[in-house]
């Protein structure tokens, strides 16, 4: 296969866009998508301070190596959620990431901040490992951006996760859910004029385009030491199951994905955030100031206070849990 | 050809000559789900590998919760 650029020997097919790319054309295809997507999307401009959820794997050290060569000022964030060598290793891969790159990274660990680690909060509150695992992410990447004062949170989310996660909206017909699934979620603010507050820092995907085979190419020919290995608590997924799925369509049918998940934004999403299913009032939490929803009784308390809650109740009650193991970068 | 693959981690024999197609095909491995590399390059699915060839097989797909 030749590059369609230069017509040279070619390292990746994407068969969606029905080319070929030798390894100085597929960098600079990649990179000019990114720049594009950011661009299109109005996610970001040079002078915002963005703040980056890092985790060690393929996505977000390579979304992390492109803002770096694109100019942006971005700082990598990892949040460590105690498990075992897996939460080690990727830990490593970041720190040795920015080293290597000379680049910004704030460590924290769930365990120092909380007191659990996300596989005793899966068994002290009975919840799937990834259920409490994303819950803590979203809380924790927000709590840090705004505590450190960043203008934007940006993810490592690729094409595949997007499908993925739209594929099970679907399926369920997660209706508020679709209403807000985009490449953008803004800033959410609380008050107005002088006594406004941000509550929710705006969050950005500028991989949306890419595919997730094209991000570990990107990773693998940029020299980029990421974690393979899948995190033990993954296994039996519904969303790595629906990734499985999608992938398979993809291979019999190029441009599957793309056509999903961008007919979508395009034509059906505008649909479900002109009719929202509920009506919705949103108050600050009660006891972190977090947005959550006006209970039509009570005092507002965000789902996170609620998890932390049952964990320490949970672990009153003598329920069993593993050994918190704390480390520190 | 000795292949390794992923998660766990191993090493399969596979007889050649076969192209990177014809041995994802044997190995019942989806060729979207995957990158194909010999010493440290991507190969495309028409590069044809021989019984002397050391190959990767990394899978992909990561999974985690709807974030």
């Amino acid at each position: 296969m030749k590059c369609k650029v230069c017509r040279q020997h070619a390292v990746l097919d994407i068969r969606r866009h029905n080319a070929g790319f030798c390894r100085e054309h597929f960098l600079e295809h990649i990179s000019n998508q990114v720049a594009k997507t950011i661009k299109e999307f109005k996610m970001f401009a040079p002078t915002d301070r963005l703040l980056l959820a890092v985790s060690g794997g393929k996505d977000s050290l390579a979304l992390w190596d492109l803002l770096l060569d694109l100019g942006y000022d971005v700082t990598g964030f990892y949040l460590d959620l105690g498990i075992g060598g897996y939460s080690t290793r990727s830990k490593e891969a970041c720190i040795a990431y920015a080293d290597r790159k000379d680049a910004k990274l704030i460590v924290r660990n769930l365990a120092e901040e909380h007191g659990y680690t996300v596989p005793e909060l899966s068994k002290l509150t009975r919840r799937a490992p990834c259920s409490g695992c994303g819950l803590n992410k979203r809380y924790e990447f927000n709590r840090a951006a705004l505590e450190e004062g960043f203008d934007i949170l940006v993810t490592g989310h690729n094409l595949d996760d997007e499908v993925a996660t739209l594929f099970g909206n679907v399926l369920h017909w997660n209706t508020d859910m679709l209403a807000r699934q985009a490449p953008v979620l803004e800033e959410r603010l609380f008050g107005s004029g002088d006594s406004a507050r941000t509550v929710l820092v705006k969050k950005v995907k500028p991989l949306v385009k890419m595919a997730e085979r094209e991000t570990a190419a990107y990773a693998l020919l940029k020299g980029i030491d990421y974690v393979i290995e899948e995190c033990p608590m993954v296994e039996g997924n519904t969303q790595h199951k629906y990734k499985e799925a999608i992938t398979m369509l993809e291979e019999a049918s190029p441009g599957t994905k793309t056509q999903m998940y961008f007919g979508f934004l395009k034509k059906a999403a505008p649909r479900f955030a002109e009719n929202p299913t509920e009506d919705v009032e949103l108050a600050p939490c009660s006891q972190c100031g977090a947005v959550t929803l006006q209970p039509a009784q009570g005092e507002p308390v965000c789902a996170f206070c609620k998890m932390k809650a049952m964990a320490a109740r949970r672990r009153s009650e003598g329920v069993s849990a593993p050994t918190i193991r704390r480390s520190g970068r | 050809m000795k292949v390794k693959l992923r998660n766990p981690d191993r090493v399969v024999e596979v007889s050649g000559p076969k192209n990177v197609l014809m041995l994802l095909q044997h190995l019942q491995i989806v060729p979207e789900s995957v990158l194909v590399i010999r010493d440290s390059t991507l190969l495309t699915r028409d590069e044809t590998l021989t019984d002397s060839d050391e190959v990767e097989v990394r899978p992909v797909l990561s999974g985690g919760a709807r974030r």
